[in-house]
């Protein structure tokens, strides 16, 4: 039953049935656990990966069907080599509990891919699927709007 | 640095110290110290239950649970502002559940007199009453009591540690203290060589500890200021390490179906769910069951796929029910009258009396982590790893789960995604004990669904109000409000130390009775309806609902009175409580507040004293093509002293949109005894696109070191409805919004 997985630039066997969602590939089998679970129903955006760079809920996503190379928040970059998104969320202290943050970052990052400077409206179209229970959406928009002036 | 695993370990190998509720104690049980639990090895050295030391550097134990509020980076910056720390080297950790970690503030915030007006002995008697959280080994996070708790204590434990370690300089040196300072975290000689604490920790662990004087607020050099916080690095980059994320070699991993309705299990067939892919043991857990497997999916598959039948709800089965429970109440005589003033039933000459009536449903946590907690059995001992608000409690409880003395229990503090009083409950940490049991020698991570976590939540109760008031010549004269809700404080603490005084409940009118506002005649009774399905403390608890309802009504008598609404409350502010009249005086400058808004635009403003800090709010809302956007909001708030203003200012917004969230669109229904509510579609709080841009004023008016974690949320309910009533004429009385408006979205 292994399936294999390419995770943050190298090809992983993982031993799970085909219809286990990514998600729980990353987590339970991989220990990838920077990616979240919230929902398991693609509505709070925690388990937000990138699969060939393009945004997606990683709990909706079966891992007989994963069609690209997968990038999660362990692979964006590290404490040691900080995405520039991760640095824009550090330098505005953006966490609060801090669970929905890996969500919040590889969405934002799929957004400034594609849009690298956004403006609110952008900013809330590719945002809202995210959910923050703390409430940090006016540092999240400061931190995206300055990794894109850095950028 | 010694790790939580390692300090945990050796102290339950020597001895935790146990305490048993209910009993009474001496005075010489009350003053004799903690014992500290940090039990230092080779090469470390504690100096007292929050500080260790070892070749590495400093490491300080912040004892309150991190769950976004800063607490951790806060309470460190406390010790390390009087120990002359760099805050690079810093280094925090949450420590063992300990008596030693009680917390001081929590018992006194139970006194009834209204706080802003306490005069200095009950401040005194709230200290005693603090004590109390000593004996139950209360260490307990919660009630925006943190810091207050902290402020004073851990400053003087900086200030103590300094001096031991000046003191051992000295010694060594043969040099007097006068001649040495500190900085950097190292004892600087009088020839300017630097000797780092790691050197001195040993000897300085045998000097008695000196009685200190704090350092003035100027020569502050940490406290005051915004600094870096200590979480956010690995909560930016997926390194931070929450309860759900525990890893341990041979760990399994399971899913759970608890009875919804509370009521237990009669029957189930777990024949084919054993079958199913992954699954390796199926659980009767007595009111509910787990499946244990290879991973959370498919436990979770399986656990579905379970037919299950659930005993009845001990509690009322509909909303409709339990609404006539509250409205019941008020027939009965009241729980408590904390507020008296006056003559409420004689109606002044020329006065115009107004009445109305309020609604609140009742509310889930939602935090953002599920539930879960890993739980690792071995016979003997237990070790349980989870985010949770009251250690101490959970240590006892999941002791008496596994028939094994507290002592035998480790429990490891992780950060959580979100607390908000949820995780002041420990349901989650017994459960998983009671699966790890059935699976001896093996970790399990035990994982609750988004499904599960709604409908077996510990509700923020429904509440209603009936108010009535009097006006004339533009000025308030009476209030008189009745307040019905079933009583949360006295299932927590029957959950919590295993009994529950009776009396009146404070929580019931707590925000509504104790507000800074000088009217005459003013009276607040408290009703408790006898209903009991699962209740728990949501940030900021009974203030949470009579914030909205005291604030709508006072917006309600502002207009009877034909007066602006904030000018009303400054003028019913000034000669009553300054620092509340500061608080509105500055969202008035803020905002602009004019009294008049243009066509399409509504203002509201609502001003809530709670966990003794006022906070003032002013919401704009605009009319969008026939739907609502909420486009500003102003906060100003006055804790006393602003330890950290970038924590502080993202507390007030983030409690604020909990306030919002729940305000515009949240609510929990009840059919047949379960939560109809189950996931985000059902119970969807504000997203980016919903926030309103936000502006915060941080003032330090009052005397007192008051709360920030909680405060922000109950003026944001009343704020919104009154801008509504601004925007549309149209007086909304029950929450949630979203039946009466269309928000956009």
């Amino acid at each position: 039953m292994a399936t294999t997985l390419t995770v943050n630039g190298t090809a992983q066997e993982v031993d799970l049935p085909e219809n286990v969602p990514l998600l729980w590939a990353l987590r339970d089998a991989l220990n990838l656990t920077g990616t979240k679970f919230g929902c398991g129903v693609s509505a709070c955006g925690a388990c937000t990966v990138h699969i060939d760079g393009e945004a997606v809920r990683s709990c909706q996503i079966p891992i007989g069907d994963v069609w690209g190379e997968v990038t999660t928040i362990e692979g964006l970059g590290t404490p040691d080599a900080l995405h520039s998104l991760q640095q824009a969320w550090i330098d505005h202290q953006v966490a609060q509990c801090g669970y929905c943050q890996s969500g919040q970052i590889m969405q934002a990052a799929a957004l400034l891919a594609e849009t690298p400077n956004p403006n609110d409206d952008d900013i809330d179209a590719a945002m809202q699927g995210n959910l923050c229970r703390c409430g940090t959406y006016p540092r999240i928009r400061a931190a995206i709007k300055s990794a894109a002036e850095g950028a | 640095m010694a790790s939580i695993g390692k300090i945990a370990r050796r102290t339950f190998l020597f001895g935790a110290v146990a305490v048993a509720g209910g009993a009474a104690f001496g005075a010489w049980y009350v003053t004799r110290p903690a014992p500290n639990p940090l039990k230092p090895a080779e090469g470390e050295a504690s100096l007292n239950a929050f500080v260790l030391i070892d070749a590495e550097g400093v490491t300080l134990v912040a004892p309150r649970a991190e769950m976004g509020q800063g607490t951790m980076t806060t309470w460190a910056a406390l010790i390390a502002e009087e120990m002359d720390l760099a805050w690079e080297d810093v280094r925090v950790i949450h420590g063992p559940p300990a008596q030693a970690y009680y917390n001081s503030a929590l018992m006194g915030e139970g006194q009834t007199h209204k706080g802003y007006d306490a005069s200095s002995f009950q401040h005194s008697l709230g200290e005693v009453m603090g004590l109390m959280g000593k004996v139950f080994s209360m260490q307990v996070t919660g009630g925006s009591t943190a810091m207050k708790d902290g402020y004073e204590r851990m400053r003087v434990t900086g200030a103590a540690t300094r001096e031991m370690l000046k003191t051992a300089a000295a010694q060594r040196l043969g040099v007097g203290l006068d001649e040495l300072r500190t900085e950097n975290g190292a004892v600087i000689a009088p020839d300017g060589t630097a000797i780092p604490y790691s050197d001195l920790a040993a000897e300085a662990a045998e000097v008695e500890p000196p009685k200190v004087e704090l350092r003035e607020r100027s020569d502050w050099k940490l406290l005051g200021t915004s600094l870096p916080r200590k979480d956010v690095p690995g909560k930016s980059t997926g390194t931070a390490q929450f309860g759900i994320d525990t890893r341990l070699p041979g760990m399994r991993y399971a899913a759970v179906r608890m009875a919804p309705t509370r009521g237990g299990m009669t029957s189930f067939d777990a024949f084919e769910a054993s079958r199913m892919p992954g699954v390796e043991k199926v659980v009767d857990l007595g009111d509910g069951l787990a499946v244990i497997a290879t991973n959370t999916w498919l436990a979770q598959q399986a656990v579905d796929a379970i037919p299950v039948e659930w005993g009845p709800s001990p509690y009322p089965e509909t909303t409709e029910d339990m609404t006539r429970a509250i409205d019941a109440a008020f027939d009965a005589e009241p729980n408590s009258t904390l507020r008296d003033d006056g003559d409420v039933d004689k109606l002044p000459s020329g006065a115009q009396r107004i009445k109305a009536e309020y609604r609140v449903p009742f509310l889930a946590h939602a935090t953002m982590e599920p539930m879960n907690a890993t739980a690792w059995f071995d016979g003997t001992h237990l070790r349980i790893w989870c985010g949770n608000q009251g250690p101490t409690f959970l240590r006892d409880a999941c002791a008496a789960e596994a028939g094994i003395a507290p002592e035998e229990v480790e429990v490891n503090v992780t950060l959580m995604g979100g607390g908000f009083g949820r995780r002041g409950e420990f349901d989650y940490a017994v459960i998983a004990t009671r699966v790890a049991k059935a699976m001896p020698g093996t970790p399990v991570n035990v994982t609750w669904s988004r499904e599960e976590d709604m409908t077996h939540d510990f509700y923020r109760p429904a509440a209603a109000a009936r108010i009535t008031g009097a006006v004339a010549d533009g000025k308030a004269l009476t209030f008189d409000a009745r307040v019905s809700s079933p009583s949360i404080a006295e299932q927590a603490l029957d959950r919590w130390v295993g009994f529950a005084p009776g009396g009146p409940d404070k929580g019931i009118v707590d925000g509504i009775y104790n507000q800074p506002y000088g009217i005459p005649n003013y009276r607040v009774t408290g009703h408790k309806a006898e209903i009991t399905p699962p209740l728990g403390f949501w940030r900021s608890v009974g203030a949470s609902f009579n914030g909205f309802f005291h604030e709508s009504f006072m917006d309600e008598l502002a207009h009877a009175a034909e007066a602006d609404p904030l000018q009303f409350r400054l003028d019913l502010t000034r000669d009553e409580w300054l620092p509340a009249y500061y608080v509105l005086e500055a969202v008035r400058d803020m905002s602009g507040w004019t009294g008049q808004t243009e066509n399409g635009v509504g203002r509201g403003i609502a001003m809530v004293y709670s966990f003794g800090t006022p906070c003032a709010m002013v919401i704009e809302v605009r009319d969008v093509d026939g739907m609502i956007r909420l486009t500003n909001a102003w906060i100003a708030a006055d804790p006393g002293v602003a330890l950290d203003p970038s924590i502080i200012e993202a507390q007030l917004t983030g409690a604020m949109v909990y306030g919002l969230s729940a305000a515009m669109g949240e609510e929990i229904t009840f059919a047949g005894g379960v939560a109809e509510q189950k996931n985000f579609p059902d119970y969807d709080p504000l997203r980016m696109p919903q926030m309103p841009a936000v502006e915060v004023r941080i003032l330090e008016n009052q005397d007192r070191l008051n709360g920030v974690g909680e405060v922000g949320t109950p003026p944001a309910a009343p704020a919104l409805a009154n801008a509504l009533f601004d925007l549309t004429g149209k007086r909304v009385r029950e929450l949630p919004l979203n039946k009466a408006f269309e928000f956009y979205v």
